[in-house]
């Protein structure tokens, strides 16, 4: 039994004729287990982690067939009950450190926060852990730290605040959205062997968003790749690396400068579709140099051997090992959802 | 090489609306904003055409008919709809001149503030080491009294009137300019493409007037709105308290001096000319916010 | 914060001095002879005229009376009222408690009530309350006060006969003036029913003048709020399973209220602006009844000192409120 479980997840911003920014996502996480999200700007991937944590707001617009967490129905949480998961068993870093800490109060307030909702500790016991957790991220000088503001905090410190906000419920399953992204390239190799080491220590998931394709081959044991709002492949990591199915994927990774071998880089034409020019069919089929009159049709995420893959032609098959992929309007079994939207 | 076979599949068509259009789309949606457009062009029309427009010369006074209600209240007559004051003249007349006079004052005052706010506003911005400062701290002082209390000055020592009055409104709008102007050129000078037009030899005019000030249009554009709408109110209050437009001259705000006394016996007297700057200085507000919100564009996906 | 304070005294100065500047430049501006103009008197004969001059310091060049001028001030010297003869000071100190207890209720009602309206439209956004909200405020500050007031006293006064017309007491009572709050004064005299009486008189003109500043700040709380409500902050809040009344009001509201501040403190300014027309439509003896009157009748020295007083009063609010900004905002609080 997966601790994370995801099916046919939608996120669409304004009426139901609007295109969805989230389109169709499978996903599941173990515990214990680090998944790594890839993709471009705007394939989706934050948005998804958002819907999850119920961040999502109007007009936006969530449905899913399935969306358990710790054998927890998500869909029919309500607001009580949902904010003692939230915060406590998943948990979620973001981006910015530098805004995502409230510029009134000081790092303990903010930390004993959480102490206090999810945990019940009060007064010294409570300034006590938050100490702890400030130590356990690795903050020097923790005791004078409790009392900072946020603006007096270098990113990678705020940052490390911000794991510390979002550990401190012990979560089984922690989302980190680009952690690094906005650090210094000095301070994002801590950063990411802080969480590594937090969540080997804890025996915690992690969902690691990034685009940073290097980071993914060291830390992550799964990958998803996300393009335009579809999972378009998950993976192990070595394997997928080595023998990427989906074209797509296969294009991500050909454009890493280490991989190529002529002057230019390699890339692929066109760029991704956004609100106004969806294709009809397959969503990388207007880019994609292997694409065939099939194309016409969105494939199905099919399960395989080795992953899952979004497409009728995959790439690097050994033989048999190819999935039968049909297209989605033909897919069988779907339940007629319950489509819970929230 | 890989084969590219041509697509079956439609071609997607992407449809990217010109920047007018989305403005215009966006401002359309705001029933308020469009209304007070209507309004507006109402009241130009009005403006434009009083004389054709009123019944009645507004000065003229007939003795027979003092403090006549208006038509659909007993003892009112159809000959003067909105019925007369307590000089017997005709309440729809005056009010349309009244009009009139309004849009004058506002329009008047806007221009001679804008103008050479915007001209101050420049110059601070592009000397901010040794006229701006200057400037600014006049403005500051200007800034220190209420607006009001600053016009009654103006008005208290020049001596009332029509031209007075568009001065003293002008002077008072002037600093809201100036720091604006000057808030958005420090902005723009710290882009990327001035630094390229002074690269490629601009000077200063040309960056002051070709580069500069059409990207501040926006925010200047909102605030002339703004003050268009309280130069009416202003004036209608230094009408009001007797420092403004004189009597007979029917500025609603002058309409509503003499009308205090009648408040027990005619309250059309007291409510239309009130009614009136309420619904113009309303109508301006809501364009202006329509404006504000369609020019805005961190507003817009907000919806 | 220091150097923040430092830098807002060091601008207090040379403002002062502008104002000072402005008033005796306006006052030498009005057309006829300046003795006339001072004295309030016409056709001085020749001997007097040139005594007055003497006198009054009018025949020196003009810097030299500005510095007279700076000099009187120094001393407290604002010269004289025409119409009464008593001190300009004595004047305004007596009359400044009720405009005072009349800005100050209007701020309550306007601060309580806008507060609220605007927290509580940011929060239902988009529903009916939230466009009540906004439309009311439109219309409160598209509306010119002078006729509210008249429109209100048709209403509640001559229709309902719920209020009294104008004044600040009825005239029955005798409340010795020891603080020149009316409020205060009525509780502490011994008359009967005086305090209720002073309220009655209070209520309309103090939601006149409440009128547009309560439609300002519900605006610019609601639209703070909206945009507080946006920050990353606030999503790290609710991500931290945070209840939705603590992420509002610990979280967002406390943000929020740092550019409302300002906004408060700009009322302030509208508020003694209002209070002129409140002032003179309800009768209330307050300074801004005082300096019109005073323009009508030509009271030069009145005008002259009035409009200094009142602008340094702004000003010293404006000072306070910028201060307390600093204190609210802890980027500005802990700068060296």
């Amino acid at each position: 039994m997966s601790l994370l479980e995801i099916q046919n997840l939608s996120v669409r911003f304004g009426d139901d004729g609007a295109p969805p920014v989230v389109d169709g996502l499978d996903l599941s996480v173990d515990k214990g287990e680090v998944l790594a999200i890839v993709g471009e700007s705007g394939s989706g991937k934050s948005v998804t982690m958002m819907a999850l944590m119920g961040l999502v707001d109007a007009p936006g617009k969530v449905a899913a067939d399935r969306l358990q967490f710790a054998g927890q129905d998500l869909l029919t949480l309500k607001g009580r009950q949902r904010r003692r998961v939230i915060g406590k068993d998943l948990a979620m870093v973001f981006q910015d450190p530098m805004t995502a800490l409230n510029p009134s109060y000081t790092v303990g307030f903010q930390i004993e926060e959480v102490l206090r909702q999810h945990l019940g500790l009060k007064g010294k016991a409570a300034r006590q852990r938050a100490l702890e957790l400030l130590e356990r991220v690795e903050i020097p000088g923790a005791a004078s730290r409790l009392d900072a503001f946020p603006h007096q905090l270098s990113g990678g410190m705020s940052q490390r605040v911000a794991i510390a906000m979002a550990i401190a419920g012990e979560p089984q399953l922690l989302i980190a959205d680009e952690p690094t992204t906005a650090l210094d390239v000095t301070i994002q190799a801590q950063i990411m062997d802080l969480l590594l080491s937090l969540q080997r220590d804890q025996n915690m998931a992690l969902i690691l968003i990034t685009h940073d394709l290097a980071v993914v081959a060291e830390t992550a044991q799964r990958v998803c790749v996300m393009y335009a709002g579809q999972a378009v492949e998950t993976g192990r990591v070595p394997e997928l690396f080595d023998a990427p199915a989906h074209p797509y994927t296969e294009a991500l990774l050909a454009s890493i400068p280490e991989h190529s071998n002529s002057r230019r880089l390699a890339t692929l034409p066109g760029i991704v579709p956004g609100r106004y020019d969806r294709p009809a069919g397959c969503l990388l089929s207007p880019r994609c140099p292997y694409a065939q009159p099939r194309c016409g049709e969105r494939p199905a995420l099919e399960p395989y051997d080795r992953g899952e893959v979004r497409c009728f032609y995959p790439r690097n098959m050994t033989p048999g090992e190819a999935p039968e992929v049909l297209p989605e309007s033909q897919r069988p079994s779907q339940p007629p959802g319950e489509h819970h939207v929230y | 090489m890989n084969s590219i076979e041509t697509l079956p599949a439609a071609e997607p068509t992407a449809y990217y609306p010109s920047p007018l259009r989305e403005f215009w789309s966006a401002f359309r949606r705001n029933k308020g904003a469009l209304g007070g457009l209507i309004y507006m062009v109402l009241l130009v029309a009005c403006a434009l055409f009083a004389p054709a427009l009123a019944p009645y010369n507004p000065s003229e006074q007939f003795r027979d008919f003092l403090l006549t209600p208006p038509a659909w209240q007993e003892g009112g007559t159809a000959q003067f709809i909105l019925g007369t004051d307590e000089l017997g003249r005709d309440m729809l007349s005056r009010l349309i001149h009244g009009a009139r006079l309004s849009l004058l004052i506002g329009l008047a005052s806007v221009v001679f503030s804008l103008l050479p706010g915007i001209l101050l506003g420049l110059l601070a911005g592009f000397s901010p080491t040794r006229l701006g400062p200057f400037i600014m701290r006049l403005m500051d002082i200007m800034l220190a009294l209420p607006s009001l209390l600053l016009a009654v000055a103006i008005v208290a020592i020049l001596g009332p009137g029509l031209i007075n009055t568009i001065f003293a409104i002008a002077i008072v709008s002037l600093p809201s300019y100036v720091r604006l102007t000057r808030a958005a050129v420090m902005t723009e000078l710290n882009r990327d493409y001035v630094t390229a037009s002074k690269l490629a030899g601009a000077g200063t005019l040309r960056l002051m007037f070709i580069s500069v000030l059409p990207n501040c249009m926006a925010p200047l554009i909102i605030q002339a709105t703004l003050s268009f709408s309280s130069a009416i109110l202003d004036a209608a209050a230094l009408g009001f308290l007797g420092l403004g437009v004189q009597p007979p001259t029917p500025e609603w705000g002058t309409m509503l001096a003499s009308a205090r006394d009648y408040i027990e016996r005619a309250w059309w007297v007291v409510s239309l000319p009130g009614l009136a700057i309420l619904l113009s200085v309303l109508a301006i507000n809501l364009f202006g916010d329509g404006l504000r919100d369609a020019l805005d564009p961190k507003l817009k996906n907000a919806a | 914060m220091l150097s923040f304070i430092a830098r807002r005294v060091g601008l207090l100065i040379p403002t002062f001095f502008g104002i000072t500047l402005l008033t005796f430049a306006l006052i030498r501006m009005i057309p006829g002879d300046p003795v006339e103009v001072m004295m309030g008197e016409r056709k001085v004969d020749p001997e007097m005229h040139a005594q007055a001059m003497e006198r009054l310091g009018l025949n020196k060049p003009l810097y030299l009376q500005y510095f007279d001028y700076i000099g009187n001030l120094a001393q407290g010297d604002l010269g004289e009222s025409l119409r009464t003869r008593t001190s300009v000071w004595k004047e305004f100190t007596t009359l400044f408690p009720a405009t005072l207890e009349l800005a100050f209720a209007a701020l309550i009602i306007a601060g309580t009530l806008g507060l609220l309206a605007g927290v509580v439209a940011a929060l239902k956004r988009g529903s009916l309350f939230d466009h009540g909200v906004m439309g009311v405020s439109l219309v409160g500050y598209s509306m010119p006060i002078f006729w509210w007031g008249l429109i209100l006293i048709m209403f509640f006064s001559v229709g309902l006969g719920w209020t009294p017309v104008s004044g600040r007491i009825d005239l029955l009572y005798d409340v010795p003036p020891v603080t020149g709050f009316m409020l205060i004064d009525t509780l502490l005299s011994e008359e009967e029913g005086a305090f209720l009486d002073a309220l009655h008189h209070m209520i309309l003109p103090a939601v006149v003048l409440a009128t547009i500043p309560l439609a300002v700040i519900a605006r610019m709380t609601r639209s703070a709020m909206l945009e507080v409500l946006r920050e990353d902050y606030v999503r790290t809040a609710r991500a931290k399973g945070l209840s939705p009344s603590r992420v509002v009001f610990v979280h967002g509201l406390r943000n929020a209220l740092i550019p409302v501040l300002t906004v408060f403190g700009l009322q302030i300014g509208t508020l003694l602006a209002g209070a002129v027309l409140t002032e003179t439509i309800f009768s209330w003896p307050g300074i801004g009844k005082w300096l019109i009157e005073s323009i009508g009748a030509r009271d030069y020295p009145v005008v002259q000192n009035g409009i200094l007083l009142v602008a340094c009063l702004v000003i010293l609010v404006n000072f306070t409120v910028d201060i307390l900004y600093g204190l609210a905002n802890p980027r500005i609080r802990h700068q060296r």
